[in-house]
């Protein structure tokens, strides 16, 4: 049995543990490409908010004075203004809102739903098992796009729609990488060790399988946000997600995509905030999974 | 004695790991040599460094470690050669044997075909040529029926054969020295002697030279010609094997060998142990002996001067090297 | 006679498995074993790996369940209760498992690893009060407070294993299963963990269930011994009586691999004290299961599974049993 380099400076070291999460955060902070994504996301979320405070502009006023007008100082048009005169300094902004809030809290929502229904289904084993996993293949195979327009046409079209439609896929992902997940904690000895000291099943799966098993649900959720974002600014575009008066990326990216040759800034402007964002994004899921990585854990 | 340079030579070799938390140095200026067809064991628990002090000498550092002194394995330089050469080196002049014989063997592949890939790999050998050659060897580790093995894979063989197939794939490219690291600490008692018998047979019968790593006094008695005992990073004893056993000089020596329960002992109440626990080995160093903390014997220079390893010649003609400042065992 | 703290009759453990060639077969990994501890006592259970000793653990505790016999512990018999009923058990009975790192929660700091029996057993006393008597075990294993924050990773083997007795001795229990727990660990700190299991239950009373395939050490804290191969008892009783003078001849080969530190000894080892290698576990040797590797067997070994029968200091299981010596 070889010491550990680090266990032998760790014996040295100040009273106060380093957990598992803390030595993890401190690889996150050392990678340059990751925290890169994290100034990117600041300076996005910091503008969303800020933005409709430092422009005199409106969302949806309409200056009929100055339709597709490009990006000047002049009256404030940052971005310039689109083609019903609205400028588009705040209206990046107001989508930037939606679309970052569709992005995190529908990833939110479907990483809860999903740990706990993959931990459930990966620590009861048996029938239990097979049934819940069979639902989720059952509705992993329905295809999205056909069920929001089945959506989209009964109840119309409704921004929580869509917070629903892709919630209800991204979950089944985490409920089966979950699931994986908790079948390998099953087999630790520490899970043996707290079912020996007769801790309850609900004991053993919210404080020894999910913080054990969390960690590639974290590196996929981040990777997941985009993903959302992306997905929303799809059906957007097609006129199946979120709709005027509200804006999000999509839908501008739809109308600049409408107006490329005359004001292509419509476009190219919005277009590179969800390629930063997307970015963004992927830097960080990339240093998180790097920062997790089993292996560098002792 | 043989006038024959000996097979690894080592020269005031140090390990030092930079990590976050500061810099660890786990191998502090350790000196010894192997002469051919003997074997030496390196006994020393978790933490002297016995481990680290085999990984630098195979070349098996990783990046954050820095590697000093000398390390000549039949008067080739190791320490700084360029990772092309150790990896030429490792397998055809020095075998290495690790503590868990189920990693070491892929999983896929029956043993027999693994050892001739070996062959095949490293010397070009044919397929007939590779097949023989490769029962030899498992032969020469007293694998019984070797030919119904070669068709195995390791999940179907027991430990202790795993662990003899191991030692086959470290030996068939007949090396010069053998390079084990805790090899039987993951196996039963039992199978454990099996082994050792191993490789004792393998020393003499092959002239190949041995490297033994453990931490169990126990093992080295039966395997080796002479054993060197680490502490903190260094060598703290250095003599042949019944030497050691029948006269330890070294405080540190007396009481490992007194912690192990002995079955032809009398039952006690309780067991011989060394208080305390090995010092850390990050930062700097303290000065002193670094056993002084938990020796029985220790007096005022043990703690503020360092004890150098010296040869020490005792009365009935024995010589050894020790590093303590007392004369004489008390 | 003090009435026995565990009784085990005729414990089989099985597992259906998949033999070779897919065929479905049974592992018999514990089969018809018995024994007994008595409050404040220690059985040490020996074999080599496979013999099933840690699957007789695992099946005291029910983490694994029984197909016949029955395990009395203070006269109850919870060989087949559901889980509910068997928290009494889990409060009385634990276990220290062999890896001291992968049996503690990497999330857990220590003070939280040695408090989760009183955090189950005992949620309505105040935190802090759980804190204190955690922080007091640790203490009494020899690791400081100066521990209690640090996380399983950050300790050697040794402190970890103490942190996994601590955890094992909140909450008083009656009997720890120690399941090769010094195994792992270098020679000295096994010599300290076993004068702090000795000094522990000396002033605790607790009785221990010792496994381990090394006799050397479960001889020093044993009273009473149980010698399994491939899940079926090969000798029990008295320790010391089957140490002096063991009957069976798988006892006289562990006995005799024990390493011994003196040269001269281990150099004149010629033969192995155990040939061969462990039959596989699904298909046992007819009759006595040992025969394959013992020197002394015959056509009726292969005939006939040899009964328990002896002495009043010890039973054992063998056609031809090493002689006693004469008196």
């Amino acid at each position: 049995m070889t010491a550990d380099a680090g266990t032998l400076v760790a014996a040295a070291a100040s009273l106060r543990g380093e957990s598992l999460w803390r030595a993890a955060a401190g690889r996150f902070a050392a990678n340059r490409a990751a925290m890169a994504g994290v100034l990117i996301l600041v300076l996005i979320t910091a503008f969303a908010f800020i933005a409709p405070l430092v422009s005199p502009h409106e969302m949806e006023t309409n200056d009929w004075e100055r339709i597709q007008i490009a990006p000047t100082a002049e009256q404030a048009h940052w971005f310039g203004t689109d083609a019903n005169g609205r400028d588009l300094f705040v209206r990046v902004a107001a989508g930037a809102r939606v679309s970052l809030a569709i992005g995190l809290i529908t990833t939110l929502v479907a990483v809860l739903i999903g740990v706990l229904y993959g931990a459930v289904a990966g620590y009861v084993g048996g029938r239990t098992d097979q049934v819940m996993m069979r639902i989720v293949d059952v509705l992993y195979a329905l295809p999205l796009f056909f069920a929001i327009i089945i959506l989209v046409t009964v109840f119309g079209r409704n921004i929580f729609l869509v917070f629903l439609a892709i919630g209800a896929v991204e979950w089944l992902t985490i409920a089966r990488i979950v699931r994986g997940q908790t079948l390998a904690a099953k087999q630790t000895e520490y899970v043996e060790a707290a079912r020996s000291l007769g801790a309850p099943a609900t004991r053993i799966i919210l404080r020894h399988i999910v913080p054990n098993v969390v960690g590639p649900v974290i590196v996929f959720s981040t990777l997941l946000v985009p993903t959302v974002i992306l997905v929303e600014s799809f059906l957007s575009f097609l006129g199946l997600g979120v709709q005027e008066p509200q804006t999000s990326w999509g839908l501008l990216i739809s109308q600049g995509t409408a107006a490329l040759d005359s004001a292509p800034w419509l476009l190219v402007i919005p277009a590179s905030f969800l390629a930063a964002t997307m970015f963004a994004f992927n830097f960080i899921g990339d240093g998180l999974r790097d920062a997790l990585d089993p292996r560098d854990e002792a | 004695m043989s006038a024959a340079p000996p097979i690894l030579s080592v020269r005031d070799l140090s390990v030092r790991f930079a990590t976050r938390r500061g810099s660890v140095e786990a191998v502090r200026g350790v000196s010894f040599e192997v002469a051919a067809g003997r074997s030496l064991g390196l006994v020393g628990e978790s933490g002297s460094g016995k481990s680290q002090t085999c990984y630098a000498i195979m070349g098996l550092m990783p990046g954050n470690a820095t590697v000093g002194g000398s390390a000549r394995l039949e008067g080739e330089q190791l320490v700084g050669a360029t990772r092309a050469r150790l990896d030429a080196l490792r397998g055809r002049r020095m075998g290495l044997v690790f503590q868990d014989p189920m990693t070491a063997l892929t999983p896929h592949m029956t043993v027999g075909a693994q050892l001739c890939e070996i062959l095949a790999y490293h010397e070009g050998a044919g397929s007939a040529e590779a097949r023989r050659r490769a029962l030899e060897i498992m032969e020469r580790v007293r694998i019984t029926d070797p030919e119904r093995r070669f068709e195995m894979y390791p999940f179907e063989l027991s430990g202790g054969m795993r662990q003899r197939i191991v030692i086959a794939t470290a030996l068939v490219l007949r090396p010069a020295l053998l390079i084990a690291d805790e090899p039987t600490t993951a196996l039963d008692v039992t199978v454990q002697a099996e082994v050792l018998r191993t490789f004792r047979a393998v020393v003499e019968h092959t002239g190949t030279s041995l490297v033994l790593v453990t931490h169990d006094l126990g093992v080295v008695a039966g395997a080796c010609d002479e054993v060197a005992v680490m502490y903190a990073g260094r060598i703290v004893e250095r003599a042949a094997t019944a030497d050691l056993f029948h006269a330890p000089a070294h405080p540190y020596t007396r009481a490992l060998l007194a912690c192990r329960p002995r079955l032809d002992d009398p039952p006690v109440a309780r067991l011989r142990t060394i208080e305390g626990q090995p010092p850390s080995l990050a930062g700097r160093e303290d000065d002193g002996c670094a056993f002084a903390p938990r020796c029985g014997f220790a007096q005022a220079a043990c703690h503020s001067q360092r004890p150098a390893l010296l040869t020490r010649r005792a009365a009935d003609g024995t010589t050894r090297e020790v590093a303590c400042h007392l004369d004489a065992p008390p | 006679m003090s009435r026995s703290l565990l009784q085990v009759e005729a414990l089989s453990v099985h597992f259906p498995v998949r033999g070779r060639g897919g065929a479905p077969a049974t592992l018999r990994a514990v089969d018809e074993v018995g024994f007994t501890i008595a409050p404040g006592e220690t059985l040490g259970v020996v074999g080599e790996s496979g013999c099933g000793k840690s699957t007789l653990a695992r099946a005291l505790l029910r983490l694994v369940p029984v197909a016949s016999g029955t395990i009395r512990f203070d006269g109850t018999d919870y060989s087949r209760t559901d889980e509910r009923a068997l928290r009494p058990l889990r409060r009385a009975m634990r276990m220290v498992f062999q890896d001291p790192l992968a049996s503690l929660n990497p999330r857990f700091t220590v003070r939280q690893a040695v408090r989760e029996p009183l955090d189950i057993f005992e949620p309505r006393r105040p935190t802090r009060e759980r804190d204190r008597l955690a922080d007091a075990m640790l203490d009494r294993v020899g690791l400081g407070a100066a521990y209690a924050e640090r996380y399983p990773h950050e300790l050697s083997g040794g402190q970890n294993q103490r942190v996994s007795i601590a955890r094992a001795l909140v909450a008083e229990p009656r009997l720890v299963i120690c399941d090769e727990a010094v195994s792992a660990l270098d020679v000295s700190i096994q010599a300290q963990i076993l004068n702090l299991l000795a000094d522990i239950q000396r002033d605790t009373g607790i009785a221990l269930l010792f496994i381990s395939h090394d006799l050397s050490v479960v001889r020093h804290l044993s009273r009473r011994l149980l010698v399994l191969y491939l899940g079926r008892t090969m000798e029990c009783g008295d320790a010391a009586t089957i140490f002096a003078n063991p009957r069976h001849p798988y006892t006289r080969s562990l006995i005799d691999a024990v390493p011994v530190p003196d040269p001269a000894i281990e150099r004149a080892r010629r033969a192995p004290p155990l040939p061969g290698d462990l039959p596989s576990p699904l298909a046992p040797p007819s009759g006595c299961v040992f025969r394959t590797r013992c020197p002394r067997a015959s056509s009726v070994c292969a005939i006939t599974p040899p009964p328990l029968r002896g002495g009043p200091g010890a039973l054992f299981a063998c056609h031809h049993p090493l002689e006693e010596p004469t008196p």
